[in-house]
């Protein structure tokens, strides 16, 4: 391979060092309203009516909508492909502006201003009426006989989803595989844990807030840039938001300031456009202050996993079982594929001689809504499932490193549910390489018997993860390329950049399927649903794997186009073409191939003869060279004879997927007095196929890793039980590492070529963010001995479990 | 009522009409159309919006745009060669791959220059200090502080050459 593997530069750093890349706000027109929403104040009950009058008197308001103006449509905001059938459609329960209130901080009005200050004052003074009933915050509350449902016209009860799902045989019980396991080991033999391990509702934190601005334009098409993972979604959910055809709607997405799963999901672009609608197509611009983004958009779902492992005293697992409780909130969003997806890594990841049995319930509360974020459930999985297998590795009194490469899934492994596979298995060679970077062996040793109230200890934790969400749902993607006169092409991607460097390796890919060098690869940054061709977005870690895919078919569609062409022209070289500006290049060329090839002036020159490398038109097997692709590409634009612009589009219905995993370990000084964690090193190791970008993958790891540590130690939104309200929105009170507290980062990979990536590659952008928290957590297991069930390991909760165990 | 407030921005001496309650942060993005400065959080948490003000890096979302009375201001767009070319900081940030989404690179920079500004050199647990106001969520800073490691080193050795 010539480019693809190679460390390029980004393609967008020049323009995000020098400011001059654009995102959403940066692009406003000139004199644009400003819109704010106004939130409800309670979590839980029914807005009655408004009283507008004092909050229409302040100067510069020009309009102000409320739940009683908005469309009677009820829409669905997950980041998905709609679904034709039926039963799998996403869950359409709100509306642009609710009346029914379900959470504290429910979108209930807006304000539209001429300017922001205006806007916000007249939020203020927006007065509600509300009935309000008692907030149901938590799942336990939410699932108690009588509760009242948030959804009645969706669900009789609180619960959206609830599934069971089994390893192994499809009646499997964990009850049955104890019973199983008595009379085939004995009591005696077997070791059994039995614990609840708790993960925390967080907040994603992207640096840029949520920020749209929408128009109506010319055509009547309501216009709106905004700041998002999908596009071309946020077009379909606006239009059934707003009842009206999805042609009508135009979505641009410029550069955006990170995403991480809250922007795969459909937020304020509906009621932007409503309220340009209400203005008559003037410009609207809305953005999202970071108080409200914390707690009205989206969050990581806090999961409670309830569960049960049973294994021999050799260090054969059994059986194993995980009743998952997922807090979703007030709307469903992406709820319901979130647990279930965390249940089945959960059984996915060990092989268990009996079977798995796994649980789960999404449910309805009146608190801060959940939805997709980086990994999308699999940190809550990886924290049950490593949390767990440590426990029973402590228990049978076996290395925990020896325990998983024995139980851990194996090379071969096929999801029995959905035929998931790894196409490339790399995670036991990963477990090899970081159990030798961390110097395992020797500091298990090592820590073995500390005293004293600063100890150390090491701890790892493995993961899997899928490449896609094929065939859970629709896989596709679109790639359209142009080939301009001079030779380079301009690379029209649906699939976005958000941060994670997609622009610079679909370049990449670009250059390599063409034969065209990267510098002649123009990628458009901007989608806009009017030109762009259609791709679902970035999530699931599939852009590299499945509309890289179509990036490298439309290449390779491209360069035989090109190629068909100059064998026209080679074939033509005497004759008409003799006429245009490049024909003796090409009469020279053809006579040095047919002179090569041996072939006689008669003889027909095919496309298949031809290829290009680095930019030449070349003989294939790379000699002799003809000319430059930019003679065919000028010809074939200004040819009196033929005249073709050379462009290619392709879908790629991908129908795939792979497993990706790794691990991460962790060595840890633990104070035991002060309850501070400190990383003295950490390291991941990952299995992702062939790297398209060595430096970036790094850098995308790098940022997973520090989001774990945040997931570990520090990060956590705090919602009041008795109202629903979230004590700490904003970055002074939730904590997401800084530079101080992030140690150095060690990163590695082992580079298996995947046979079904495009280019041998799979899964990246979210695992790096899986195995950092439960790592840490099993290191302060060996170095206490101590058993920190409740993610964030905050210095409050060690200190109260250092007491608890009298160790301080 | 707007005020007339005066300062040099990017080397170029301005006189502007503002509202007396206005951020220097909207200022410059509406302004001056200075949209390198970035807004995150609007209460001086995120150091997105970081600029240089007589040579000291603040939050401009809580700096009255009235205090830059008389004051030199730079941002990022301030910071290119007279043919267009990057700064050694940023190419330092382009090259060690120091940039994801962006959007805390501009500020970063910013307080980069502040930081090899002073002609010292720092080691690497230091510059974690000197940039912990800075809040990034992609890149666990890891090569953030490879750029920044760097350019205080070739600073600081042009500085010291030049001394001797």
């Amino acid at each position: 391979m010539g480019v693809v593997g190679k460390e390029m530069q980004r393609v967008d750093a020049w323009g995000k060092v020098t400011g001059e890349a654009k995102y959403s706000a940066d692009l406003e027109p000139r004199d644009i309203y400003h819109g704010k929403v106004v939130h409800s104040t309670i979590a839980n009950g029914l807005v009655k009516s408004f009283d507008l009058e004092e909050a229409l008197k302040v100067p510069g308001v020009i309009k102000i909508v409320t739940c009683f103006d908005v469309p009677d449509c009820q829409f669905p905001t997950a980041g998905h492909p709609w679904s034709v059938e039926e039963k799998h459609q996403d869950i359409c329960d709100r509306k642009i502006l609710n009346q029914r209130v379900r959470i504290y901080g429910d979108d209930i009005a807006a304000v539209i201003a001429t300017d922001e200050v205006a806007a916000a004052r007249a939020a203020r003074l927006v007065k509600a009426e509300y009935e309000e009933y008692e907030p149901i915050v938590t799942v336990e509350a939410a699932m108690r006989e009588g509760a009242t449902p948030l959804h009645p016209d969706i669900r009789k009860d609180n619960v959206i989803v609830h599934s069971h799902m089994t390893m192994g045989p499809s009646d499997f019980t964990f009850e049955e595989g104890l019973r199983q396991a008595k009379e085939q080991y004995g009591e005696e033999n077997l070791v059994l844990v039995e614990a609840d391990y708790d993960t925390p509702r967080i907040s994603h934190c992207h640096l840029e807030l949520p920020v749209s601005w929408a128009y109506v334009d010319v055509n009547g098409k309501v216009t709106i840039t905004s700041s998002t993972q999908i596009p071309h979604i946020v077009r379909r959910c606006t239009a059934q938001a707003l009842g009206i055809d999805i042609g009508k709607i135009r979505i641009i997405k410029p550069y955006i300031g990170g995403g991480f799963g809250n922007k795969q999901d459909v937020l304020y672009e509906p009621l932007n456009a409503f309220l340009t609608m209400a203005v008559g197509g003037h410009p609207v611009r809305l953005e999202i202050s970071r108080e409200e983004t914390i707690c009205s958009t989206r969050t990581r779902h806090a999961i409670l996993g309830r569960c049960k492992g049973a294994a021999t005293k050799d260090g054969k697992l059994l059986a194993r079982k995980l009743d998952a409780y997922a807090n979703n909130g007030g709307y469903a969003s992406h709820g319901h594929a979130i647990c279930a997806n965390c249940g089945n890594v959960f059984k996915d990841l060990y092989q268990d001689e009996l079977g798995c049995e796994v649980d789960c319930s999404t449910v309805y509360t009146s608190s801060p809504t959940a939805g997709a974020m980086r990994a999308y459930g699999i940190p809550q999985a990886d924290w049950f499932a490593e949390c767990l297998t440590d426990d029973l590795a402590e228990k049978i009194g076996m290395d925990p490193c020896d325990f998983r490469l024995k139980n851990c899934m194996g090379e071969g492994f096929v999801d029995p549910a959905n035929g998931i596979a790894f196409h490339s298995y790399g995670l036991k060679q990963c477990i090899e390489r970081g159990r030798e970077r961390i110097c395992w062996d020797e500091k298990r040793k090592a820590y073995a018997n500390q005293t004293g109230p600063v100890r150390r200890g090491v701890g790892m934790a493995i993961f899997c993860y899928k490449t896609g969400v094929y065939p859970i749902s629709l896989e596709t993607a679109s790639v359209r390329m142009v080939l301009n006169q001079d030779g380079s092409l301009q690379l029209c991607m649906g699939a976005t950049e958000i941060g994670q460097g997609a622009d610079t390796v679909f370049s990449q890919m670009a250059a390599e399927a063409t034969g065209l060098t990267f510098d002649r690869v123009y990628v458009v940054s901007t989608q806009d649903t009017d030109t762009t061709p259609f791709d679902t977005g970035a999530y699931a870690s599939r852009q590299t794997y499945v509309s890289g895919m179509a990036c490298k078919k439309c290449g390779q569609v491209l360069r035989e186009r090109i190629l068909e062409y100059a064998a026209y022209m080679l074939n033509y070289a005497e004759t008409d073409l003799a006429k245009t500006i490049h024909g003796g290049t090409v009469r020279q060329a053809a006579g040095r191939m047919r002179e090569a090839l041996g072939l006689s002036a008669e003889d027909q020159i095919t496309a298949e003869m031809l290829d290009i490398v680095e930019n030449q038109v070349v003989v294939t097997g790379g000699a002799p060279k003809l000319f430059d692709v930019a003679v065919v590409a000028e010809t074939s634009v200004y040819s009196l004879d033929r005249s073709q612009h050379i462009t290619a589009e392709v879908t790629n219905h991908c129908k795939d997927n792979t497993f990706a995993s790794g691990c991460c370990f962790v060595d840890v000084e633990v104070d035991m007095p002060l309850g501070l964690v400190h990383v003295k090193k950490i390291i991941n190791v990952h299995d992702s196929g062939i790297l398209i970008n060595p430096k970036l993958a790094e850098g995308q790891v790098e940022g997973g890793m520090s989001m774990g540590l945040g997931y570990g130690l520090s990060e956590e939104m705090l919602v009041d039980e008795k109202t629903g309200r979230v004590l700490n929105d904003n970055l002074l009170d939730y904590k997401i590492p800084t530079a101080m507290d992030v140690p150095d980062l060690d990163v590695e990979f082992i580079q298996l070529e995947d046979p079904t990536g495009p280019y041998g590659n799979k899964s990246l952008g979210e695992p790096p963010a899986i195995p950092v928290a439960p790592a840490i957590r099993n290191a302060i297991l060996h170095a206490t001995g101590v058993h920190m069930n409740v993610t964030p390991m905050t210095a409050q909760r060690l200190t109260a479990a250092f007491k608890a165990q009298s160790l301080i | 009522m707007l005020k007339i407030v005066h300062m040099t921005v990017n080397g170029t001496w301005r006189e502007l009409a503002v509202d007396e309650r206005e951020s220097l942060l909207d200022t410059l993005r509406n302004r001056l159309g200075l949209t390198s400065v970035k807004k995150g959080c609007e209460v001086g948490e995120c150091g997105a919006c970081t600029v240089l003000v007589d040579g000291e890096a603040v939050d401009s979302c809580i700096y009255l745009t009235m205090w830059a009375e008389g004051r030199s201001i730079m941002t990022v767009e301030g910071l290119k060669g007279p043919n267009g070319e990057l700064s050694p900081i940023q190419k330092a940030f382009v090259e060690e791959a120091a940039v994801q989404c962006g959007f805390c690179t501009p500020g970063l920079i910013m307080s980069a220059v502040e930081i090899v500004g002073t002609g010292k050199k720092y080691n690497r647990d230091e510059l974690r200090k000197l940039i912990s106001g800075h809040l990034c969520r992609c890149t666990g800073y890891e090569k953030i502080l490879d750029a920044m490691e760097r350019i205080v080193e070739e600073v600081y050795r042009t500085v010291n050459e030049e001394q001797t």
